[in-house]
Formats: C-alpha cells, sequence, structure tokens
C-alpha cells in the first residue's frame, strides 16, 4: 500500500502518458485547439482510464488466468461496451454532464492511452486500488499535457508564425519542448 | 487497365498519401519504438503483416458483416491478427519483443489500420484492398525505418549496431530520448510541407508558362 504515491506521481509526471510513452496523440495533437475543450476532453479520458482500470482488473482476475491469448479482444470488448453503458447511463441521469464529456466518450473509448494502460496494469500486476490510482495519475497527466499544449496553441494564433511551419509540424515541435520540460522530473525518483 | 488500377492503390500508400508524413495517422507506435531502427523495422513488420491481413479478411467477408456493427467486426479482426503477431514476435525475436513490450498489442488501437478496413477494404473487392494495405503498411514501414534511422544515427552515432562516426562523434541524446521523437516528426514534416509548397509552385509556373504560349 505504501508505493500508492508513488505510482501515483510517477504515472501524473515522470512517466507522462503523452509525453513520455507517445500514447494518446491523436487526440492530443487534433482536439488541442482551444482551452476548454481540451479540459473536459482530459476530464472525460480521466473517467474512462478509471473505468478501464476497474475493468481490466476485473478481467484479470478472474477471466484471463484461464485464456492470457484472449487479453488484447477481451480488452477492447469488455471496455468498450462498459464505456457506451455508462455513457446511456450518464446521459439518462444527469443531461449536463453528459453534455459536457458524453461527446467524447465514443471517440476515446478504444484509444491508445485507454488501452495501453490496460495493458501496462496487467504487465506490472497492479492490485485493484494500484490499478486505481495509476489510472487516476494517468488520466490528470493526460488532461496537464492536453491543456499545456492548448494553451500555447492559443496563444500562438495570436503571434506571427511562418505559414510553413503553422499546424501539425509547430504542434510536433511544442510538444517536442514540453517533452523535454518533463524530463526534468525524471530526477525525482531514483531508478527503479 | 486492371493492372494500373492495383498499381495506383500500391503507389498512393507509399507516397502520396503517406499515412504517416501526408495523413498524419498511427503516431502513437511512430514515436515509441522508433529509437532504433531494428525496433522500427520489426513494428513495420508487424504492422504490415496485421494491416494486409485484416484488410483481406474484411474485404473478403464484406458482404456478410452487418452495416450496423461493422467497427466492431472490424476491431475483433484486427485484434485476432494483432494477437497472432504478438505470439509470433514472442516465439521468434524474444529480444525485440521484449524492447518494442506493450507497444505491439497497441497496433490494434493504430487509427491508421481501422481507418483503411473502413475507407477502402470493406468497399473493394480482396485483390485491390490487399494492393491497398500493401502500399499503406509499405509508405508506413518507410516513415517507420527513415525516422527510427535518423534518430539512431543523430542520438547513438551508429546504424543497426554498426558505427558510423569516428570516436570523436559526440552523440545528440536527446534524440533517442522522447522529446526526440516529436522534434524528428514534427521537423520531417516541415520538409513536406515545403516540398509540396515549391511543387504546387512549380505546377502554377508550368501552367502560367502555358497560358503565355498560348
Amino acid at each position: 500500500m505504501d508505493n500508492l504515491p508513488w505510482i501515483f506521481v510517477s504515472a501524473l509526471l515522470v512517466n507522462n502518458f503523452v509525453l513520455t510513452y507517445f500514447l494518446g496523440l491523436c487526440p492530443f495533437l487534433g482536439v488541442s485547439n482551444s482551452l476548454e475543450t481540451s479540459a473536459r476532453l482530459g476530464m472525460a479520458t480521466t473517467f474512462v482510464m478509471l473505468v478501464t482500470a476497474v475493468c481490466a482488473w476485473v478481467l484479470n482476475t478472474y477471466v484471463l488466468i484461464h485464456a492470457p491469448y484472449l487479453r488484447l479482444i477481451c480488452f477492447i470488448v469488455v471496455i468498450a461496451s462498459t464505456v457506451q453503458f455508462i455513457e446511456m447511463l450518464i446521459k439518462k441521469l444527469s443531461p449536463a454532464l453528459f453534455r459536457a464529456m458524453g461527446i467524447f466518450l465514443p471517440l476515446i473509448t478504444t484509444n491508445c492511452a485507454i488501452l495501453g494502460l490496460a495493458i501496462f496494469a496487467t504487465n506490472r500486476g497492479y492490485g485493484f486500488w494500484e490499478g486505481i490510482v495509476y489510472a487516476l495519475g494517468a488520466g490528470i497527466g493526460f488532461t496537464v499535457a492536453m491543456v499545456l499544449l492548448a494553451g500555447l496553441r492559443e496563444e500562438s494564433e495570436l503571434s506571427d508564425v511562418p505559414a510553413l511551419i503553422k499546424g501539425t509540424a509547430m504542434n510536433l515541435i511544442i510538444a517536442g519542448i514540453l517533452s523535454m520540460a518533463f524530463m526534468g522530473f525524471a530526477g525525482l525518483f531514483s531508478a527503479s | 487497365m486492371k493492372r494500373n488500377e492495383a498499381y495506383n492503390e500500391f503507389v498512393k500508400g507509399i507516397w502520396r498519401d503517406n499515412p504517416v508524413f501526408v495523413q498524419v495517422l498511427g503516431m502513437c507506435p511512430m514515436l515509441a519504438v522508433t529509437n532504433s531502427a531494428i525496433n522500427a523495422i520489426a513494428m513495420g513488420m508487424a504492422t504490415f503483416f496485421v494491416l494486409v491481413g485484416s484488410s483481406f479478411l474484411v474485404s473478403s467477408l464484406r458482404q456478410w458483416i452487418p452495416k450496423q456493427v461493422r467497427i466492431s467486426c472490424f476491431i475483433i479482426i484486427i485484434a485476432t491478427f494483432v494477437t497472432v503477431a504478438d505470439y509470433t514476435l514472442l516465439a521468434l525475436v524474444p529480444a525485440v519483443h521484449k524492447e518494442l513490450g506493450a507497444f505491439i498489442p497497441l497496433i490494434v488501437a493504430n487509427c491508421m489500420i481501422l481507418g483503411r478496413q473502413e475507407a477502402f477494404a470493406s468497399r473493394y473487392p480482396a485483390k485491390l484492398a490487399v494492393m491497398d494495405a500493401i502500399g499503406m503498411a509499405g509508405g508506413f514501414m518507410l516513415a517507420l525505418f527513415s525516422l527510427g534511422a535518423i534518430r539512431e544515427i543523430l542520438g547513438d552515432g551508429a546504424l543497426f549496431g554498426v558505427r558510423l562516426f569516428g570516436a570523436d562523434f559526440e552523440p545528440w541524446v536527446i534524440m533517442i530520448l522522447p522529446p526526440g521523437g516529436f522534434l524528428t516528426l514534427g521537423v520531417i514534416l516541415l520538409f513536406f510541407n515545403w516540398f509540396r509548397q515549391k511543387k504546387d509552385e512549380f505546377l502554377d509556373d508550368v501552367a502560367e508558362a502555358q497560358r503565355g504560349s498560348d
């Protein structure tokens, strides 16, 4: 239990999903043009990651010990259908919450960050609480990276950038510099 | 005519519609595993196998896949091929498999593969679908290899582990670390933008000259 804070900070900063594992790049580069949208997308992703951690734990404990080769198919099918089910539930119970993040749910259901979370948690043999904390750290880390990039992109809209570099090329270079900044966190812990 | 069509589908993926450099798809595995040329090639081969296999299967089964659940069917077909690729790599080259780690199963989330099924394989006969898949996967492999080679040469001073420069060469360690991936791909995309701009200008000039001579 005492490694929980470590897992959280490691997923949040040191091994940030976007900036060091390159997971979830499609939404990171595609949807990060406004601060508000990226904050909401980040929130939705964190939520789906929590659901994923629970699903992965249940599958790992009860199903996949009997059939490890079904891991990938099981993860995808179960995560996608659980998220869809929760989406329906939110739509029914809280239309306001659904408007805030519902439209993003189908988009992120099986993107690589979500699936990556399930696979990493499995490979490292995380238990239930460890999985939850890991998902929380990864989700918040994703949100932080999204919001940082969105803020920089909003700024760059206002400045005079050569037409040639505009678009994905510039976003990638900004992401590279952000990633360099995040490398500074690697010294937070001694390697383990 | 028929041959031309197939050839066209093949060439399109390699250069004109290159999945990475032009369409900017499949970025996650693209950046994560390209810190050395050999990893890039292993990833490229695995993706090649998955894309060609699932395009063939989707295209052959397209009459029987109901429209409403087609995405789920595609994903299950892709996941099956990815599992096969995963276990094959584990059996044949355990060292590379260990290096690539979780990124082999993550091929399933590569948007390029699902995109080809949705946009091409589910609409065209198997032969064209396979040609399209070979072209697209070839283009993806080319992109992976060029990124992996650039990063390994600059970051390690070597290619496939063979040293290229003398002992004086100071490796740019940043290139094999995560930021190097973003920066290299950014610069390559910049080059492609420049190339396209030059080509458009050239075509404009040609059109201008033709109008002048009339």
